[in-house]
């Protein structure tokens, strides 16, 4: 691993314990029938938004998924708004109007969440358009699964942001299932990085599960794409702990495989690292994990006894200014 | 005793039945089975799924991969595929699992599927149906509960269908399966779980032909898919004023059984339209616009028009509960075309 000093760390280790006590509490609610709507857990793949997002600067921009709280998390998103969200509370980050496919801040640079698979790719590329045409310095990053790259969203953004020199740094949370359907089945190319190649996209494969090797890997393409202006694609091979969506029973999983990636957990292997190298002591790690999972309860707590949206809301936004009286009858 | 089935039941039954009988039925789509290629090397993975319903549950195993065909993500690659399968002597039928996701797929429906015939002068048929699900009321937020049906019927070569009782769900994919042209078949989520009796034989429910959920004499409402069972509820709590309500469901909007629509509204002068989808270019107007045109003189009020607002599905149960139509909606507006009085 990468080397990597105290306080770094602690805030690294931080961050994918709020993700972690988050979706755990995400993942119990939704067992319990507490959470109503689809959600999508990011257990498992903590080291990707860890690795990559702390690194970005205020302005970038960045596009999400279905599966966005881990990102939402590592971009700042208080943990209040983002269960206010889930609950359709009225202090959620959006008023309750997305729900949990769709946690993003637009204060922070997320454009959005896409429910669609793809569905962002284009969209990071026309923010770094943005950001070239203006002289701006700033990068767009979008996430995306291996599910994603056999849509024509991938390869057509992949094209823009090639020919039109846009710095977006595509990442791609490999998580070996495109929903049921297993990576090394559908993904001809071999990997993500191979489909990156045919459109001058230097592109690298990194282990996703290894927060400091992601970060390391970010750092560095970060850096190039800031110099060059050149757009750039990371695969970071991770694993999803929990189902493709709450309530799957995946049952398309084989037990030797989750245990395999559940004895790699990125929490794991990083605190391993961190506690063996000297760098945070064990009861260090354990009073930041405690204080992980004390904000979220407290923000959950908060999210419960918020109000609801007001049901004008319904037919406000929907254009720029004031709401659109558009019900009839 | 009839057997009772639910909907999601009734269109697995439909597409067991019709596959055994005509082997150039293939099913494509993503996770229509699930577990694809892991279930080589690891047996239980096979039918994961059946889709994110269950709808196609149980086929795999009957029809195997060769049939029934697990697709990556990637609409445009499978719909378009399901036209050249069709035109070549298959009988495709595709799931979009969402309707929100046609997006990734319309040109293959919109310029291809919906026109080859036509531009052509009829010397070639795309025999394809497309299973799509539509609906809010699951807390999906804006990009996986839309019900869209105005965007198909407003496209000359495509039929439309959308059934709300598991009978019609049945007979119309039989009938969708069977007929030479491109079939959209909508399927909402809400009404998977719904129950009624169908039968064990295959029967096809013909498209573009409307059903009368209740007959009534005092006025007519319309309901779109879900809308139906809106109405019906509404209906019921109208009985009990004394108002005595006909409730159409349409079943197939294009063609669209005007006939049907406009011999209920000569009878009761008065018209209800109930759709869950946005109030603009929608069937509820394109249904007000026929009943207006064609039988303005036996109106005896003015048309009312009862739909979600002009605005995303939120997520907000609160907000998506405001969103939806309700039967006291419903019943509001049969209270303003009962008070006209001519």
């Amino acid at each position: 691993m990468p080397a990597i000093d105290h306080a770094e760390a602690t805030r690294l280790w931080r961050l994918m314990c709020r993700i972690r006590r988050f979706e755990d509490r995400v993942h119990a609610d939704a067992e319990a029938d507490r959470l109503e709507g689809y959600v999508h857990t990011y257990a498992g793949q903590e080291a990707v938004a860890a690795g990559v997002i702390p690194l970005l600067r205020a302005n970038d921009w960045l596009t999400s998924t279905y599966r966005n709280h881990g990102h939402a998390i590592a971009r700042g998103v208080p943990l209040d708004a983002i269960a206010g969200e889930l609950l359709g509370k009225a202090t959620g980050v959006s008023g309750g109007k997305g729900g949990s496919m769709h946690v993003a801040d637009q204060a922070l640079g997320m454009i959005g969440a896409m429910g669609i698979v793809a569905g962002g790719l284009p969209i990071a590329a026309g923010a770094a358009f943005a950001a070239r045409y203006r002289s701006e310095d700033r990068v767009a990053v979008a996430f995306f699964g291996d599910g994603a790259v056999h849509q024509g969203a991938f390869h057509e953004a992949l094209t823009f942001a090639s020919l039109f020199t846009c710095p977006v740094l595509f990442v791609c949370e490999n998580n070996l299932y495109a929903e049921t359907t297993a990576v090394d089945y559908h993904l001809l190319a071999g990997s993500v990085v191979a489909m990156a190649e045919p459109y001058r996209i230097a592109a690298r494969r990194v282990d996703g599960m290894d927060v400091l090797v992601v970060r390391a890997a970010a750092a560095e393409t970060l850096e190039e794409m800031r110099r060059d202006g050149r757009p750039r694609l990371i695969e970071a091979m991770t694993y999803r702990f929990n189902g493709q969506y709450e309530g799957d029973t995946q049952t398309y999983k084989p037990p030797e495989e989750v245990a395999r990636y559940r004895a790699r957990d990125p929490l794991g292997l990083f605190r391993a690292h961190l506690s063996s190298g000297g760098i945070v002591d064990e009861r260090t790690l354990d009073a930041i994990d405690d204080e992980a999972a004390g904000e979220v309860a407290s923000a959950f707590v908060a999210a419960d006894a918020a109000p609801w949206p007001v049901a004008a809301a319904v037919t406000a936004d929907v254009y720029t200014g004031d709401p659109v009286e558009a019900e009839r009858s | 005793m009839t057997r009772e089935l639910t909907i999601k039941d009734a269109i697995n039954e439909a597409l067991h039945q019709e596959m055994a009988a005509d082997d150039r039925i293939v099913l494509f789509g993503e996770d229509i089975a699930g577990g694809a290629g892991r279930d080589v090397s690891y047996p239980p993975a096979a039918d994961a799924w059946g889709g994110p319903f269950g709808v196609t549950k149980g086929l795999l195993g009957r029809f195997g991969r060769e049939r029934v065909i697990d697709t990556p993500i990637a609409e445009t690659g499978f719909v378009g595929a399901s036209i050249g399968a069709a035109v070549a002597g298959l009988r495709p039928v595709a799931e979009i699992m969402y309707v929100d996701f046609i997006g990734t797929s319309f040109d293959q429906l919109l310029n291809h599927a919906a026109k080859l015939r036509y531009v052509y002068g009829g010397k070639i048929s795309v025999p394809l149906v497309i299973r799509t699900v539509t609906g809010a009321g699951f807390r999906a937020a804006a990009e996986h509960s839309q019900t869209l049906y105005s965007l198909y019927t407003h496209i000359p070569g495509l039929k439309v269908v959308a059934p709300s009782t598991p009978y019609d769900a049945k007979g119309l994919l039989i009938a969708a399966i069977r007929d030479p042209d491109p079939v959209i078949f909508m399927e909402h989520k809400r009404l998977y779980m719904q129950r009624g009796p169908v039968p064990e034989e295959p029967y096809e429910v013909p498209l573009g032909r409307a059903r009368i959920a209740r007959p009534g004499t005092d006025v007519t409402i319309v309901g779109v898919q879900k809308m139906v069972h809106t109405a019906l509820a509404a209906a019921e709590r109208l009985q009990a004023e004394g108002i005595d309500a006909e409730v159409i469901d349409p079943r197939s909007y294009s063609p669209l059984d005007t006939e049907a629509i406009l011999s209920s509204v000569r009878r009761t002068g008065r018209l209800v339209v109930v759709d869950e989808s946005h109030p603009r270019c929608s069937l509820a107007t394109d249904i007000a616009a026929l009943a207006a045109s064609e039988a303005f003189f036996e109106l005896k009020a003015p048309i009312r028009q009862v739909t979600a607002p002009h605005a995303p599905v939120p997520f907000s149960p609160v907000l998506e509960d405001a969103y939806i139509p309700s039967p006291d909606r419903v019943c509001d507006a049969v209270h303003d075309v009962m008070a006209e009085r001519r």
